[in-house]
């Protein structure tokens, strides 16, 4: 049981970040209906964001200190952060001990910014060609984004340590009498993916801006009809979601250390969860994106690995491939919707 | 000749000579002139233009004939590698049962991957093979590690139990890949003054594979069955309605394209003998997209273009570093010399990709036809020049 728990754990984490990408995704299709292979790329540039806004936090002043002295004998050079200096050690420290959630204030301008200058500059010029094109020309985006990050950040994976107070283990089964630790970071991406998600589904639900958005989803030439400029708020459309990808790789980095390819190996994993979903499926996106997680934690146990060797490293492209041949329009697609 | 009409002809004529004296057209500067490392002519970096010059070629087939677009053909391209390195593993160190074997092989896998991939079409049909190419990797990455060697790589060892043949030579070493005895890294080495020629026997086996594979896609291409790739292109709904089944079709352009990419990576193993699990991740399946679509989808010529491009770029825009920077933009003023070194800096050396990427998205956004289109736009612009001299006045276009 305690096995059992700790498997739809590990698979929710995972599952949040495949949701989150998998929202953005589908935003995008649903709206533009362009197929985004630069999708992963934003995921990563979000994810870049929170370095930037350690490094920044982190910019510091070197001073001499005559009491100490290096291993050589010289005085040694201590660096002092100017926000340590500014706010007094203890503030200062904790402002920079919490540089990846600051990072989100950071990543939202920045990400709406850059989905805009996208949409703008390049994507708009791809709604009329077919969706081969579409995939080459943003699959050309992902390499030249994921190159400029190369080239200002290096190729090694960059550690950004979460919050120390969010950094530890928790028995989360404490609650319930049984014993299930697990690393309490995990739990707030968790609990921050559904947050950003209930956001964006009540952002379409509940306001004028989202109805209007959801009949153009459903029928964009109508709307264009009845005077609306629904161009300019698919492209608002487009900064969100491009937001969406941003903070989930923003929240990512205390997970994985950030590198400049981490955006190509979710991409694949996404879009196969939006298939599995259904292509411009919102609800359907998030659903499989949880499903493919939790699925893919349970298929990397012991037990089911000593019974099909190998399954863990196949099961989502397995069941994408299933779900393709048997349900072309995924879990939640709606019927007629890119069913061919 | 051989079926074909005349334009075939030359451009076959064409690609063979350029094949044939690639040794000379690819080293034109001296050895030891500053110029030397642009010269492309070594054995090693002319095989994988023209190995991966029939992988672009068996994929425009594919693509290029019937727009369905593969993200995983990578996949063929590692089963041909592995099927030929265990050839060599078991049977003879000789390149004609591997390349055979590995040609089979992925033509098999091709028959089950395309028979269930084609059975979507469009975005479908690309998420299905990049599935099918991710499982591929996935595995030969893990639990095949007894086939694949895992992350390794599978290579040739000591104590092979080579059937026919030595599994090891008279003083110890591992054998090398021969045709029939002639040995496949033996080049021949001309040194014409300043010049040094390599004429390599790998690279010449491969440059008449290619010719062959070349013109197979040239008779592929003017065939009726060509004709029914591309009607499937331009409307495939068109077609079921008038109660055909395109998919036996597509089945086979699959299955051909497969066997092309099985035949350039046993060729691949052949000229080395050791074969990698990273050759069937998917970013090498966007590669040979890239070098499709950079040389000209659906025009024969334009893939072995792109490949030659790209493979050049790669191997030698990626050795220019900030030295040599500095030694190009040397005569000029110090302050105007680093900042052009600065600028173009990102642009070469680790920095090739962002060139390949920006490069590749002007050219799906502005010449969706390639490099052939670019060509050819050039061509009939120097017509109209030249015409424009005689003739003043415009065509006037006819009412449709």
């Amino acid at each position: 049981m305690d096995a059992i728990l700790l498997q739809i754990l590990n698979g929710l984490d995972k599952g949040s970040a495949y949701a989150l990408i998998a929202l953005g995704l589908t935003l995008i299709f649903g709206t533009l209906g362009v197929v985004n292979f630069a999708h992963g790329a934003l995921f990563m540039i979000g994810a870049f964001c929170a370095v930037t806004v350690q490094r920044i936090l982190n910019i510091s002043f070197e001073t001499v200190d005559p009491t100490q002295t290096d291993f050589l004998g010289n005085a040694l050079i201590v660096k002092t952060p100017y926000l340590e200096a500014w706010f007094g050690p203890e503030t200062g420290g904790s402002i920079i001990d919490w540089a990846v959630p600051l990072a989100i204030l950071f990543a939202i301008p920045v990400m709406v910014f850059v989905g805009f200058a996208m949409e703008r500059g390049l994507i708009k010029h791809f709604y009329k060609r077919p969706h081969a094109d579409q995939i080459l020309v943003t699959f050309g985006l992902a390499i030249v984004l994921q190159e400029m990050i190369k080239f200002f950040y290096g190729a090694n994976p960059i550690q950004t340590p979460a919050p120390e107070m969010l950094s530890g283990i928790v028995n989360v089964g404490a609650i319930i009498g049984m014993d299930i630790v697990y690393p309490v970071w995990r739990i707030v991406y968790f609990f921050f993916s559904l947050l950003v998600i209930g956001g964006i589904f009540s952002f379409l639900q509940f306001t004028t801006f989202g109805m209007v958005v959801r009949a153009g989803m459903a029928d964009r030439e109508t709307v264009g009809l009845l005077g609306i400029n629904i161009d300019k708020r698919f492209t608002i459309m487009f900064g969100i979601a491009a937001a969406v990808a941003g903070l989930a790789g923003v929240m990512y980095t205390p997970i994985n250390s950030p590198n400049y390819h981490m955006g190509m190996d979710f991409l694949v994993l996404s879009f196969v969860v939006v298939v599995v979903g259904g292509m411009g499926s919102l609800p359907g996106a998030v659903l499989a994106g949880f499903l493919l997680g939790i699925l893919e934690s349970f298929a990397s146990m012991n037990e089911i690995k000593s019974l099909i060797p190998g399954i863990d490293q196949i099961i989502i492209y397995l069941v994408a491939i299933i779900i393709l041949l048997v349900r072309p329009r995924g879990l939640m697609g709606r019927k007629g919707v890119m069913e061919e | 000749m051989l079926g074909m009409n005349k334009n075939d002809t030359t451009m076959l004529l064409l690609v063979a000579v350029l094949t044939m004296l690639a040794p000379f057209i690819l080293n034109p500067f001296p050895t030891e002139s500053g110029w030397a490392q642009f010269n492309a002519g070594y054995p090693d970096l002319m095989q994988r233009f023209v190995i991966f010059g029939i992988f672009a070629i068996g994929f425009n087939i594919l693509f290029g004939l019937t727009g369905y677009l593969s993200f995983g053909h990578a996949a063929f391209l590692g089963i041909g590698s592995y099927s030929a390195v265990w050839m060599f593993k078991l049977l003879s160190m000789n390149v004609i049962p591997a390349i055979l074997l590995s040609v089979a092989m992925a033509g098999v896998f091709a028959l089950v991957i395309g028979y269930i991939s084609l059975r979507r079409s469009g975005i479908y049909f690309s998420i299905l093979t990049l599935a099918f190419a991710q499982m591929s990797f996935n595995l030969a990455y893990s639990v095949l590690t007894p086939i694949t060697n895992g992350e390794t790589g599978l290579q040739l060892t000591l104590n092979d139990p080579r059937i026919l043949g030595l599994s090891q030579t008279a003083d110890g070493s591992i054998p090398v890949t021969s045709l029939f005895g002639l040995e496949m890294r033996s080049t021949f080495e001309m040194v014409l003054g300043p010049w040094a020629f390599q004429f390599n026997v790998g690279y010449y086996l491969s440059a008449l594979v290619l010719l062959a594979a070349f013109y197979l896609s040239i008779r592929i291409f003017r065939s009726p069955f060509g004709l029914m790739l591309r009607a499937v292109k331009s409307n495939q709904q068109r077609m079921n309605y008038t109660g055909l089944n395109t998919r036996p079709y597509t089945l086979a352009a699959f299955v051909i394209s497969g066997m092309y990419a099985g035949l350039a990576g046993g060729l691949l193993a052949s000229m080395d003998p050791l074969a990698g699990a990273e050759r069937m991740q998917w970013t090498a399946s966007g590669e040979v997209v890239l070098m499709t679509i950079l040389g000209g989808a659906g025009t024969l010529i334009g893939p072995v273009l792109g490949a030659g491009f790209i493979k050049y770029f790669e191997n030698i825009f990626s050795k220019i570093n900030e030295n040599v920077l500095h030694g190009w933009f040397g005569a000029l003023p110090d302050g105007l010399e680093d900042l052009l070194v600065t600028l173009v800096y990102p642009f070469v050396g680790k920095g090739w990709h962002m060139t390949l990427g920006i490069l590749f998205v002007l050219v799906v956004v502005f010449l969706p036809g390639g490099l052939v289109e670019g060509g050819q736009r050039i061509a009939a612009w120097l017509r109209r020049k030249k015409a424009g001299k005689n003739t003043p006045t415009s065509t006037i276009e006819p009412a449709e």
